[in-house]
């Protein structure tokens, strides 16, 4: 057995080794030589500070206590890394589209950069992790205690005591050497990348020995393992499913989880291997430890402490060396993981809570005020003594042993509480801040009350308290509650605190209305693969540039400042000047310095400097809405020349078919007068034939008197037809309304137009319904199918003419088809085939294109209406009728 | 305010693609959880006491669950090299 100074020598041997790594990650980093350091490798190895000493030990000691459950803690991140397409990936953007630093400035970005929320989640953090830090450093005592021979309690607190000094310093060391706007502790992943190689290899080391070394191999082990006690599955299942989704939710939220996955990362392409190779490290994490655990059952004496199997059974074995890797690999997994909670709570602490308190202390403003970037890099400092100090003294109060054990579960528990805040931000935009204040405080207390208090706390709680609720009201006991008993503690507080943090932060976000910062913030958030910039804008104008160079250099330090406004000065076309404090500029700004002390702090103290020149939200609102204004102003311009346009185009239509009515009235004068004059002419002509010529035989006589005769006849009927029209189009015709058959007027119709005809047309009807019965004026209907029967006698050219009578009835309209199987009216003809005296051809003459004129007439005046119908291989005219016409 | 201008019936086909990528991802995140809370099912140590149920080994429980994983990184692992192969091919809208 090693001596407990010689363990130290190793552990102070590694962590110089840490040291210089970090050292050299860091001035590669500087100097710009960080190529590799910036793989998708290393962000995947930083990723493993989610494995800390309790699951190092501990997973072990839990397998031999509850079988396979363990695995949970490792599925949940599982599952949350197999889907970072969808949820991890809008995370990383944010977190560097914002320049998050921290879980809880991402929470207090997305909710209009509020800073109550920030503290919220701040004290939220450092109450769930301080005691989990102390487990930490529990475990590394208790490695200790077990390696070495020695089994002193002093040495047992002394230990625990030094490491967390080592560990503080550590982390103030590489932690907060910097502040700029970039920050990326690279030295310090690089050494947790360094530490996650340690812990795989010194489990997997154990792991090879215990199958291949002391078992034979793997069916003997399988076989071994199904012999042991822990043999079959019986885990508890509502725990299963509870944990797994605890270890994705703390996976998630965690601060140290947020710091590596999203503050430190890089790239964000780098999640694309980390999506596989991160749940392959965790897989290979916790495939020997069923193995180890039922080893360890076997071959050490009951009542050994299952959480250090890893270490005991190598050294039982007597394999010395074995048993030191796997020490240095569980120092590894409590030091990375104490190191990175350490800094990221220290960036809570000071930038959520201690520089608001200075800014509002220091009232006279930031460029007036001291050295910004010493005091925060100084309260960081502190924080993490702080931090570290509050772990130390937790463990000495609890003073270890099992209570600590549970602690990890807890913790996951209370950083879970985040999850609905941190989820509706990215996802809801309906999502308020005081929908997100109200779901995290009622989670915050329900945890403590139904699970912090109960098994960490003893003493705060009464036992009366925890048996009969307080004030007796046993709805309230912490275990059972509202009368829910007998679930185990971690589901049951999960449960609820979980349910009523979701249902308070859904029911205040829907019935509260959000500021429009709020509404801008939540815009960027949600859709941040769409929105890539542009929060809110300062107005400058009356910012002096030296105060914020002033106020940037006590935060950044000179030279990075320097560099910044160069950048600003450069990019507004002023090189080698001080840059003008544009919107845009004090933007950039807000956003590098949010990226050192938060974005709520960055926000208030820009805003000290450019005081009440910055814009506010409400002013821009305001802007936008004269500008949709001005929109819609506009659109209605548009509005109106397009109808402008469209007036000047039916205007011009009107004015084509105006001239072509025109050029068809003086076409119609001449036909009228040549219609007129015609029998007029041939009536004279025979009249004085009859007068003049003296012996004119009875026949003659006869013939002539026939030819004057019918061409007056014709000639009435010209003046009929003309008469007809003038009446129908002035209106003032009567029409009597009557009712009958349809398919009766038609069959009327054919017989009247087609008797005393020479060949007459071929009707076929083509059945329709067979009885519609129409309310009309029958005589005038009868008369328009006339017109339409009889031009299609007279027009259609086909050899053997056919016409077809096609009855439809839509509704309450009924629809009559002439088609007929000639050539139809050509198609420049058409426009105008219902107009007065057009005809389609005057090769064959015959009335005096008045007809359809007046079928239209009619057929309007019946509440109907004519068309020619196009497209079909002959003449088509459809008459459509109400069934029952309205005058 | 100003109207939002309606949004296209039909995507890019880049953007399109993009669209059931994370429709795949999101599926094979579900598939995962409801394959690996399937012991959720198996008897549990209330029924081994009650009946003489054999239950499950933990030795077919730990081949399960680690099979089970392997596949999932194994997909993950082919779903990221799908969107570095389609990365590569265009320009990307959603991370420009």
């Amino acid at each position: 057995m090693a001596s407990f100074n010689s363990l130290v020598l190793v552990c102070l041997g590694y962590v110089t080794v840490l040291f210089v790594v970090a050292f050299i990650a860091d001035r590669l980093a500087a100097t710009g030589r960080d190529r590799w350091l910036r793989s998708p490798l290393i962000y995947t190895l930083s990723l493993s500070i989610y494995c800390t000493a309790w699951t190092f030990y501990g997973a072990v000691g839990y397998a031999a206590r509850s079988g396979l459950e363990f695995v949970t803690i490792y599925l949940g991140p599982t599952l949350v890394m197999i889907g970072w397409w969808w949820g991890v990936r809008k995370l990383v953007r944010i977190g560097r589209s914002q320049r998050v630093t921290s879980i809880a400035d991402l929470i207090s970005a997305r909710y209009g950069k509020s800073n109550l929320l920030a503290v919220g989640v701040t004290v939220l953090s450092v109450i769930a992790i301080t005691p989990y830090i102390a487990l930490q450093l529990q475990s590394i005592s208790l490695s200790f205690g077990a390696f070495a021979d020695e089994n002193d309690p002093a040495n047992y607190v002394t230990t625990a005591f030094w490491a967390a000094t080592g560990l503080a310093a550590f982390a103030i060391l590489f932690g907060t050497r910097n502040l700029d706007a970039n920050e990326r502790h690279q030295g310090v992943v690089t050494a947790v990348a360094l530490e996650a190689v340690v812990k795989l290899v010194a489990l997997l080391a154990v792991g090879i020995f215990v199958v291949w070394g002391i078992a034979d191999g793997v069916p003997d082990m399988l076989e071994r393992i199904d012999a042991s006690d822990i043999g079959h599955w019986q885990t508890d299942r509502s725990r299963w499913a509870t944990i797994m989704f605890l270890a994705a939710a703390a996976f998630i939220c965690l601060p140290r989880m947020f710091q590596v996955m999203v503050v430190e990362n890089d790239d964000e392409r780098h999640l694309r291997v980390a999506g596989w190779a991160f749940p392959l490290y965790l897989a290979a994490m916790s495939l020997f430890v069923v193995p180890i655990a039922v080893i360890g059952l076997e071959l050490l004496p009951a009542g050994s402490n299952p959480d250090l199997f890893v270490l005991t059974v190598p050294l039982s074995e007597g394999r010395e060396g074995l048993a030191m890797l796997s020490f240095l690999g569980g120092f590894s997994s409590a030091t990375s993981m104490v190191i990175v909670a350490a800094m990221a709570l220290s960036t809570m602490v000071s930038n959520h809570i201690v520089m608001p308190l200075w800014l509002s202390f220091r009232g006279e403003g930031a460029a007036m005020s001291g050295d910004v970037r010493n005091i925060v890099i100084n309260t960081r400092r502190l924080a993490i003594a702080g931090i570290m100090a509050l772990g130390y003294i937790y463990f000495r109060v609890s003073g270890g042993g099992a209570a600590l054990a549970a602690i990890g579960l807890i913790a996951f528990a209370g950083i879970a509480q985040i999850l609905p805040a941190l989820m509706g931000g990215l996802y809801w935009r309906g999502a308020t801040r005081s929908g997100a204040a109200a779901g995290v405080t009622l989670g915050f207390i329900v945890w403590a009350y139904t699970l912090l208090l109960p098994e960490t706390g003893s003493g705060i709680l009464t036992e009366s308290v925890l048996q009969y609720g307080p004030l007796s009201l046993s709805w309230l006991r912490p275990n059972a509650l509202f009368g829910i008993e007998g679930l185990d503690p971690i589901v049951h507080s999960v449960a609820w605190s979980l349910f009523l943090n979701t249902a308070a932060f859904c029911i205040v976000s829907v019935s509260t209305f959000p500021d429009p910062l709020e509404r801008l913030q939540g815009t960027q958030f949600v859709n941040v693969f769409e929105h890539s910039t542009a929060p809110q804008e300062w107005a400058g104008s009356y910012a002096q540039t030296e105060d914020l160079m002033i106020m940037t250099q006590r935060i950044m330090g000179a030279e990075q400042a320097g560099a910044l406004f160069r950048q600003g000065a450069t990019q507004q076309g002023l090189a080698g000047a001080m840059p003008e404090p544009t919107p845009a500029f004090l933007e950039f700004l807000e956003r590098e310095l949010s990226g050192s002390v938060g974005a709520a702090t960055a926000h208030a103290m820009i805003g000290q400097i450019v005081g009440r020149s910055s814009v506010s939200v409400e002013d821009l609102l305001a802007v936008a809405d004269e500008s949709a204004e001005l929109l819609e102003y506009s659109s209605r311009l548009e509005a109106q020349s397009a109808e402008l346009s469209r007036t000047a185009r039916q205007l011009r239509e009107a004015n084509a078919l105006l001239t072509q009515i025109s050029e068809q009235k003086d076409a119609f004068l001449s036909q009228v007068s040549h219609e007129l004059r015609t029998p007029m002419t041939s009536i004279r002509a025979f009249s004085e034939l009859m007068r003049d010529t003296e012996a004119l035989s009875d026949a003659d006589q006869k013939r002539f008197a026939n030819i004057i005769h019918d061409e007056a006849r014709r000639l009435t009927r010209l003046l009929d037809d003309l008469l007809d029209l003038s009446v129908l189009e002035s209106g003032k015709v009567n029409l009597n309304l009557g009712t009958g058959q349809l398919s009766e007027v038609l069959d009327q119709a054919v017989s009247t137009a087609l008797t005393g005809t020479n060949q007459p047309i071929q009707v076929r009807r083509v059945s329709g319904p067979k009885d519609i019965e129409i309310i009309s004026d029958l005589d005038r209907l009868t008369q328009v199918f006339i017109n339409i029967i009889s031009n299609a006698h007279k027009y259609c050219d086909a050899d053997e003419p056919e016409l077809q009578i096609k009855v439809t009835a839509v509704g309450d309209k009924v629809s009559v088809d002439f088609i007929d199987n000639g050539s139809g009216i050509p198609e420049e003809a058409r426009a105008t085939v219902f107009e007065k005296f057009a005809r389609v051809s005057t090769d064959k003459a015959g009335g005096a294109g008045l007809g359809l004129a007046i079928c239209r007439e009619i057929v309007q005046r019946l509440g109907g209406e004519i068309s020619y119908i196009d497209g079909r291989q002959g003449g088509a005219f459809r008459v459509s009728l109400p069934v029952k016409a309205e005058i | 305010m100003t109207d939002q201008p309606p949004r296209p019936v039909f995507l890019e086909r880049s953007v399109y693609r993009r669209r059931r990528m994370g429709d795949a991802s999101f599926l094979l995140s579900v598939f995962g959880a409801l394959l690996l809370c399937a012991p959720v099912m198996w008897p549990g140590p209330a029924e081994l006491e009650a009946e003489a149920v054999r239950g499950i080994a933990m030795s077919g429980a730990i081949l399960y669950i680690f099979g089970v994983w392997v596949v999932l990184i194994f997909l993950t692992a082919l779903f990221g090299a799908l969107v570095r192969r389609r990365d590569t091919e265009g320009v990307d809208p959603g991370n420009r």
